[in-house]
């Protein structure tokens, strides 16, 4: 995916206080669909999904006081497209104390688009254990989905041009929270 | 990236560094029940061996049937080799039948470097004569680092046969890119002082082991490589053994931190005595299980990108 010129025209679609309502809604719809997130474990995909994972454990603490263990899981080498690109540098993999096995394992990860992303980590969540069901929280979708893929928990739908491109900057890696949508045809 | 891995003065800091995380992640995966990744799947590793080798024949098989490549093992006996095939002759062979990488080990000073000129695919030195083996240093830094905590700075005293060891070499190479400081110590017969200046200018040397200990972070003995010796290059084994080996009372002063690697095999008796390699402070079994790791680290970098 070729990226968007530095000056292309670029829309602010989450600020930093939406960013922070949609964390607490999905924090409150995984405590609802979970009944109570007994069992959960929230794993983030690197880079953007650990901190967004370790946002959603932390509202789920300040809402009902419960701990729900965050880990990180990187899918470097499960990746379908290493071949199209230079070699990548591996993220973290850090599974909680206790593993995966029989819990219910939530997926976290910024942008949701071809899906490729979140089939790489279904392959690689098989390699680590057997969760007894996964489901999949991403801040923001933005359609053309490649694979029969979808989330569970979704923090904003956002219809998007292919040549478009969506960034999310978070404090932990970028100083700011924010979602931009930059790139694509003026009209 | 780089494409071939024939010395360990091809990687700069920024790429040995890389390597040497990429290891820390794999091996925390091979902590795992299924320690198989299907990175590699459908790339081929010829393993081409001219020489005998147990801990790094089967590292490397180990590293790349876990990323899921293709293996091909090639030991000079028993092949066209013993017939009278030329390396030319054997690395066309293997293009031919498609080899992504190769991982050669030659007694031939440079032989990685010609098979380089011949082969599309990588080529991973795995010892060339008496010249280097650079994923040896590569073990032994990610070794140092995990013990440790860092290699900047650390004070690292290689001591034996500095003359007859591609061990000694990538490790000096690679050591102090990394900016650790190297002490080679050894009998004169066995530390040409132009070889060392030669490696690097920061490069120390000593004749006296016991001076040395106090101050090291890191002892590296290398094996006495009788093999490759065809003059005396000191009296008696025992003499050696009595100066430049590693005994209980030696070990006794080193720092409290201090680490002592053996890149294997060992002569028990002579470099290291049995107490000493099977002490807490010994990583030589260690160093054999950091080598999977950083082989699967240097394979996934090498050939999990765009050729």
């Amino acid at each position: 995916m070729a990226s968007p010129r530095a000056d292309a025209p670029s829309k602010i679609i989450l600020s930093a206080s939406d960013l922070h309502r949609v964390v607490d809604r999905i924090a409150h719809q995984i405590l609802e669909k979970t009944s109570g997130a007994t069992g959960t474990v929230l794993l983030g995909i690197p880079t953007r999904g650990v901190p967004l994972a370790r946002r959603l454990a932390a509202r789920i603490h300040a809402f009902e006081g419960i701990d729900v263990p965050v880990g990180s899981l990187d899918i470097t080498l499960y990746r379908d497209d290493l071949r199209l690109h230079a070699t990548r540098a591996l993220g973290k993999t850090e599974l909680p104390g206790g593993g995966i096995d029989g819990r219910r394992v939530v997926l976290v990860d910024d942008v949701l688009f071809s899906g490729r992303t979140v089939r790489a980590a279904l392959d690689a969540l098989n390699d680590e254990g057997r969760p007894s069901s996964v489901q999949l929280a991403v801040l923001v979708d933005r359609g053309h989905r490649q694979l029969p893929i979808r989330a569970d928990y979704v923090g904003k739908n956002i219809p998007t041009a292919l040549s478009e491109s969506v960034r999310v900057s978070l404090t932990e890696s970028d100083g700011l929270d924010e979602v931009k949508l930059t790139g694509g045809e003026e009209k | 990236m780089i494409k071939h891995l024939r010395s360990a003065a091809d990687l700069d800091a920024p790429t040995a560094t890389l390597i040497l995380d990429t290891a820390g992640e794999m091996a925390a995966l091979a902590g795992r029940e299924v320690k198989k990744l299907p990175t590699l799947r459908g790339r081929t590793v010829v393993n081409l061996f001219y020489e005998d080798s147990t801990r790094t024949r089967i590292s490397f098989e180990a590293a790349a049937k876990r990323l899921s490549a293709d293996v091909i093992n090639f030991s000079a006996k028993g092949s066209s080799v013993s017939k009278g095939e030329s390396l030319k002759d054997t690395a066309l062979t293997l293009q031919a039948m498609g080899a992504d990488a190769v991982v050669i080990r030659h007694p031939a000073s440079g032989a990685p470097h010609r098979l380089a000129q011949w082969v599309d695919g990588s080529v991973v030195n795995a010892g060339d004569g008496t010249h280097e083996h650079p994923t040896q240093a590569l073990l032994d830094a990610y070794t140092m680092r995990s013990r440790l905590g860092r290699l900047d700075g650390l004070k690292v005293a290689i001591v034996g046969d500095v003359l007859h060891s591609r061990v000694a070499r990538s490790n000096v190479l690679l050591l102090t890119t990394l900016g650790a400081q190297v002490t080679l110590v050894g009998p004169p017969t066995l530390i040409p002082l132009n070889v060392a200046a030669a490696l690097s200018p920061k490069t120390k040397v000593s004749y006296d082991l016991d001076s040395v200990l106090p101050d090291m972070d890191v002892v590296m003995m290398l094996r006495v490589q009788t093999e490759r010796m065809q003059d005396s290059y000191f009296p008696s084994a025992r003499e050696y053994s009595r100066r430049y080996g590693l005994d209980l009372a030696r070990m006794r002063k080193l720092p409290e931190h201090a680490i002592v690697m053996h890149p294997g095999p060992m002569n028990r008796g002579m470099e290291i005595t049995p107490e000493v390699a099977d002490s807490s402070r010994s990583t030589i079994v260690e160093q054999v299980a950091n080598g999977v790791s950083a082989r699967m680290a240097v394979l996934y970098l090498l050939l999990g990108g765009k050729a």
